[in-house]
């Protein structure tokens, strides 16, 4: 298979009153066409940030994307609009994504019109109307505006909307957190169906890892702008290196009753990611810190087929 | 069986709104014992926090009205006692968690303090002395001392809620009413909020009425459990009858929606068609009917009635019925 996508060490830093805001620091992955890469993390591990720069919506400091084979990171203007036409976005909240003064079919046709996809007032009516139907959004809901619908039909016109220019790579940053479990249920079911259908390759961000377990083929998870752990979505499930993966595992709430729990409590909270040191990201935090998780950098290694960790003590722990 | 805290029996309560009637709560009962934690799991607009607000009485009326039914708290009728006395259950006998930490705290007054004011006005206590109870409460919920003259605004999302358990725990209550109070935080700051709660819950043996969407929170620290859908209890048991005998249609579908963490992974997840009823014009029949993938024909038509299992899990379906008489 070709790789479609290939990040490169990118990074992005942002500068504040206090210093330099290490939001992502040296990520990289690849992507296949059709397949989808789950981002998993707490609030402020940077991954929203880094859908984001992967898309070039904010320009990254550091670091390539490569799409299609081309170099992305520094594309302006029209080669920018070009590249945008196979890379979308589908945001987390319905509620706030859409424009309240538009209705439904408005939404979805501006980015045909935009980016002239087709032409023709019947051409695009027929478009609209295939997109709707493709995303199970009834046509007399043709003129309805976003106020007037529940969360997962307003999800639905963001994923209509972000297909309309038929994309190859959609970035999906928290696409279901914000709806209940039955329509969850729905929006990823379509979701699934969508990427077999068209091949679609999907950056799914999440901080839900039972969400990202059913969607993904390959998981990275973050923690305070660097990959902690990377691996095929079901290895990282049987079993993890890092210790906060551990953790983060462990404190999910299971609803099967009969899985013995073994909870890993973590102490403190999430570190400012402002000017960071040397020091291993996670290892104020980590009950197995030593004196050599304080002073050096753990990057990531290769732990097992196709398993990467970045921890010092990943084997014994 | 222990002894009884807390009996709701037949509460509906609905909002107006211009023309329209909200019937958010549909006639539920629940029994909440000493010591014990009831859970109530549903989604969006199924009358959860609603019922939680009746039994404080904290619903604005107008444009809420409690309908019917009774609020049995101790001896006490919680819905006839003036307002009085229900200020000084309020916080003192029932507190109650509120989901967003963040905007339950007051921004122009420091942590401690607004922990001392329970105390203050619920205890008749002096303000030093106040102050001292409050600042152990602070160092209860894990925050040291130092910080007791901080405001909100300098505490993380995670050390907010643990501010606002402190206050809620502050006067010792007999019962705790949790809405949400996780939902806002990330995993393993939830499960260090949770550990803290089944803690403090064991120390002090506080009953509590925990309301979440999560099952697997449920799971964790709950002992019985009441599926809420289109504000009626579709089904009630123990924690283990309920997860383990799933009995209703809408229970059933809600634990197939969930992507597994530990079994199987599927190629599909399972999804309830349709959404919830709207409030304002109920289905005749089972609320549930409309979505359900077994109805049978009376479903439509007549409400289902609550049906017992056994004496610890009971639930409502009319085809439930029809098989536990065809035996």
């Amino acid at each position: 298979m070709s790789k479609l996508l290939k990040v490169e060490k990118i990074k992005k830093h942002f500068k504040t009153s206090r210093g330099l805001l290490h939001a992502v620091d040296g990520v990289s992955f690849e992507l296949e066409e059709g397949k989808t890469v789950g981002i998993v993390g707490e609030s402020g591990c940077g991954k929203s940030t880094l859908g984001r720069t992967v898309i070039n919506l904010i320009p990254a400091t550091d670091g390539k994307v490569i799409f299609q084979g081309k170099n992305i990171t520094s594309a302006k203007g029209k080669i920018l609009n070009n590249v945008r036409r196979d890379m979308q976005m589908i945001f987390q909240d319905p509620f706030s994504s859409l424009n309240p003064r538009m209705t439904v079919s408005e939404i979805i046709r501006e980015p045909l019109v935009t980016h002239r996809i087709k032409f023709g007032k019947k051409e695009i009516e027929e478009e609209i109307d295939y997109l709707m139907e493709t995303v199970g959004l009834a046509p007399r809901l043709y003129n309805a505006y976003p106020h007037e619908l529940d969360g997962g039909r307003r999800q639905r016109i963001g994923i209509a909307r972000a297909l309309a220019l038929n994309p190859k790579f959609i970035v999906c940053d928290e696409p279901v957190s914000a709806l209940d479990v039955s329509i969850q249920a729905q929006i990823l079911n379509l979701m699934q169906d969508l990427q077999e259908e068209k091949k679609i390759a999907y950056m799914f961000i999440t901080h839900d890892l039972s969400v990202v377990r059913h969607m993904s083929d390959e998981i990275i998870v973050m923690y305070l702008g660097v990959v902690v752990e990377k691996c095929l979505a079901e290895k990282l499930f049987k079993r993890q290196f890092h210790p906060y993966t551990k953790a983060l595992l462990s404190a999910i709430p299971n609803p099967d009753i009969d899985v013995k729990k073994n909870r890993i409590i973590l102490k403190d909270e999430i570190a400012s990611p402002i000017d960071p040191g040397l020091e291993c990201r996670f290892a104020a935090r980590c009950n197995y810190a030593t004196e050599k998780c304080f002073k050096e950098t753990p990057y990531l290694r290769s732990i097992e087929d196709y398993h990467f960790v970045a921890c010092h003590y990943a084997e014994s722990l | 069986m222990g002894d009884i805290l807390l009996k709701i029996e037949d509460l509906a309560v609905s909002y107006t709104t211009d023309n329209e009637k909200v019937r958010a709560v549909n006639g539920i009962n629940i029994i909440v014992e000493k010591g014990e934690t009831v859970g109530l799991v549903g989604e969006t607009g199924a009358g959860k926090t609603t019922i939680a607000k009746a039994i404080l009485r904290l619903i604005p009326t107008p444009p809420g009205k409690i309908e019917r039914g009774r609020i049995i708290f101790e001896d006490k009728d919680l819905l006839k006692i003036s307002e009085h006395e229900i200020r000084k259950v309020r916080g003192n006998e029932i507190s109650m968690i509120f989901q967003d930490p963040m905007t339950s705290l007051n921004p122009v007054i420091t942590v401690g303090n607004q922990i001392a004011e329970g105390i203050r006005i619920h205890q008749k206590v002096s303000k030093a002395k106040a102050e001292i109870l409050a600042g152990e409460m602070l160092e209860m919920v894990g925050i040291p001392l130092e910080r007791f003259n901080e405001y909100p605004h300098q505490f993380s999302g995670g050390m907010k809620q643990r501010v606002v358990i402190a206050i809620a725990l502050a006067c010792n209550p007999k019962l705790l009413i949790a809405d949400e109070p996780t939902t806002a935080l990330d995993v393993t700051i939830q499960a260090q909020v949770l550990e803290l709660m089944l803690k403090l819950k064991e120390d002090f043996n506080t009953a509590m009425i925990m309301i979440t969407h999560d099952l697997g929170v449920v799971a964790e620290i709950c002992d019985k459990v009441a599926i809420v859908y289109a504000g009626q209890i579709v089904e009630f048991g123990t924690v283990k009858e309920v997860f383990k005998n799933t009995a209703h249609p809408y229970t059933k579908g809600l634990f197939a929606a969930i992507p597994s963490i530990s079994g199987q992974k599927l190629k599909r997840l399972h999804h309830i068609p349709g959404l919830m009823p709207d409030p304002t014009n109920l289905p005749l029949g089972c609320q549930f009917s409309p979505r359900c993938n077994c109805k049978l024909e009376c479903c439509d038509e007549l409400p289902s009635e609550d049906i017992y299992i056994n004496e610890n899990h009971f639930l409502k379906c009319h085809l439930y019925a029809q098989k536990q008489k065809e035996g």
